[in-house]
């Protein structure tokens, strides 16, 4: 059941970068090796630590449940479990699970013989994380910068800190990481449309070509980039949006404390037409 | 240690370009006759530009568009009393912006937003001519339509929030103006007025499909480079004819997450996260002041917002 019917003559050992043999055996569908193993304790840990938080609380509405940073006085320093403590344990699991799941999937690279793309890209979104929960909060002096765990408290401390810098959407970066997330979501669909469309041609059509690909894309827009472009232009976008993410937000109370519409002033400020 | 991992293409192969297919001896006419390469983008992709199909719809899109464009920058300039330098300075604070609530549905007078509807109305006919350039394009090639309906989920999102919710709310005046910083204002109000759309659970959807689909590409676009080796950008022939690459895409997934796509299941998964995303927004934009007046107070209502 858990094997696809080609999957017997790829299960075979080696890759592994830590624990020769001991843990190198799938359980069901997953393969476990050394990470696998720390993955799966940081995870077990950080969700158990996640309910005993919730037990503490007072819902277990699951869309109001919330992990609490600690209050901002506590500062650098370790807060009591119930007033934040938890939540400090609970980001160093997570942080050292997905980091132990980026080097779970350097071996399974290794195992399967492909390159180490996907690894990478998950190290980006460890850093975009690792961004909000560790490095802005050091860089601001206070574990309280970080961000409540929960479904709609999250959602809250996004609107609160937008607006504390009035309106957020003047920030830069973060117009350049959302014109990425975007553009991403544009070429995904263009490019799923594209497969899709070749090979779906409609009943009793024969199915199509790369050539017929790069044909309609030339057709309607004068440049095809081709099916190996495609991807790397879709990591590319995609891995540009959470990089931009985490600097609009790093530089928000590190480097730049007003409102961010007051940024643009510099611009309209120039010497040359200052006083048109 | 260093290993090939295929960020860029070495070595470039130059032929003569390819003009395109034409099925039924028809599209040639109206394409354009040469091609030019680029080296640059051939490090990253194709390295050819062109040949570009016209077209009657492609002009009239084209045609349409520019006079939308057109109109939008003379109204800037017009603002500006036609100084370049002020033009310059204030290009992202400048806005043209739609009539005033007192008008309705009606016309304004062209300086109080006449211009406005106008250029709508050129942008509207420039998308629709568009919709049907993509669907007649894939048409005359044989290729599903795909792209089309996928189009048509963005114009879906365009249509709510410049004529389906200004209608049902009875004013052009509850539609975007086109601007740089405008438009964000405009945005940024909307949330505010209408009680924190975090709250709206089809924002909530649209941007899990949004942040879905930039996971979806980041893993795909990873995922096929790491088996470019095996020949994995070849999609179609893999699709047909399974090979090694699909089957070590799959099991990489497999062995990571517990579950895999195939190679032709992770372009639906593409397509419909990419699609689902302006979907669910426009749904939750055009609910937003015609059935709904306060998100926050919904969710208090329906659970999910704290009482206090
Ligand atoms: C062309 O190509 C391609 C494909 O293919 C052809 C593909 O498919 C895909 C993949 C894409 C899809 C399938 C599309 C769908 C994907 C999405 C929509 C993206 C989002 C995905 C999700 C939302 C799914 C998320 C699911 C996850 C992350 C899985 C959850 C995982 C688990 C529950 C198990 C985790 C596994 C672990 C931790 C490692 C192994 C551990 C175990 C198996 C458990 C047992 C543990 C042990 C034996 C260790 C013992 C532990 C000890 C001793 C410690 C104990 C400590 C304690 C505290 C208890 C792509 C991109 C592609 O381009």
């Amino acid at each position: 059941m858990a094997q696809l019917s080609f999957e017997k003559k790829y299960r075979v050992r080696g890759g592994t970068l830590v624990g020769g043999d001991l843990f190198d055996f799938w359980v069901g569908p997953f393969y476990v090796g050394f990470f696998g193993v720390t993955t799966f304790f940081f995870a077990a840990l950080g969700t158990l630590l996640i309910f005993y938080g919730v037990a503490l609380g007072d819902t277990w509405n699951p869309w109001l449940i919330s992990i609490n940073p600690p209050a901002l006085e506590v500062g650098l320093g370790a807060a009591p479990l119930a007033e934040g403590g938890l939540w400090q344990i609970i980001t160093f699991c997570a942080t050292m699970a997905f980091i132990s799941w980026m080097m779970r999937e350097v071996e399974i690279c290794r195992k399967l013989g492909m390159g180490y793309h996907v690894p990478f890209a998950f190290s980006i979104a460890i850093l975009a994380y690792v961004t909000l929960v560790i490095i802005r909060p050091v860089l601001l002096g206070a574990w309280g910068h970080g961000f409540p765990y929960g479904i709609f408290s999250h959602l809250d401390w996004v609107n609160n800190v937008g607006y504390a810098y009035g309106n957020f959407h003047y920030n830069p970066a973060h117009m350049i990481a959302i014109t990425f997330f975007f553009t991403t979501c544009f070429a995904l669909a263009l490019h799923g449309s594209l497969v899709l469309s070749a090979v779906n041609p409609g009943k009793g059509k024969q199915i199509a070509t790369p050539d017929h690909e790069d044909t309609y894309f030339r057709d309607l827009v004068g440049y095809s980039i081709g099916p190996l472009g495609i991807h790397r232009l879709g990591l590319f976008l995609a891995l540009s949006a959470v990089v931009w993410s985490a600097i609009c937000i790093v530089i928000s109370g590190t480097i730049w404390f007003d409102q961010w519409s007051a940024w643009w002033d510099w611009y309209a400020e120039l010497p040359w037409w200052a006083d048109l | 240690m260093a290993e090939y991992q295929n960020i860029f293409t070495q070595v470039q192969v130059q032929g003569p370009p390819e003009m395109g297919l034409d099925p039924n001896g028809t599209l040639d006419r109206e394409r354009t006759k040469s091609a030019t390469f680029s080296s640059l983008a051939g490090l990253f992709g194709n390295a050819q530009l062109g040949p570009i199909y016209l077209g009657p719809f492609g002009l009239v899109s084209l045609a349409t568009g520019l006079v939308w464009f057109f109109i939008i920058g003379m109204n800037f300039w017009a603002q500006v009393d036609y100084s370049p330098a002020l033009f310059m300075r204030d290009l992202f604070w400048l806005s043209l912006e739609p009539p005033a609530e007192e008008y309705g549905l009606g016309m304004a007078p062209l300086d109080e937003g006449g211009w406005w509807v106008i250029a709508s109305f050129f942008f509207l006919v420039s998308i629709m001519a568009w919709w049907v350039r993509t669907y007649r394009r894939a048409e005359e090639l044989g290729l599903g339509k795909h792209v089309s309906w996928a189009f048509a989920s963005a114009i879906w999102l365009v249509l709510v929030l410049g004529l389906f919710r200004p209608i049902l709310m009875g004013s052009w005046s509850e539609a975007v103006p086109y601007g740089v910083f405008s438009h964000l204002d405009w945005t940024n109000l909307f949330s505010l007025t209408y009680g924190n759309l975090f709250y709206n659970p089809f924002h909530a959807l649209s941007i899990a499909f949004l942040y879905g689909s930039a996971l979806l590409f980041a893993m795909h676009g990873a995922t096929i480079l790491a088996v470019s080796r095996y020949g994995g950008e070849r999609e179609i022939e893999q699709i047909v004819d399974r090979g090694t690459a699909s089957e070590r895409a799959a099991l990489f997934w497999r062995w990571t997450m517990g579950f895999n796509a195939t190679m032709e299941g992770i372009h639906r998964w593409a397509w419909w996260f990419a699609v689902l995303t302006p979907l669910t927004g426009g749904i939750g934009i055009l609910l937003t002041g015609t059935v709904v007046d306060n998100w926050f107070v919904w969710a208090q209502v329906h659970g999910y917002a704290p009482l206090d």
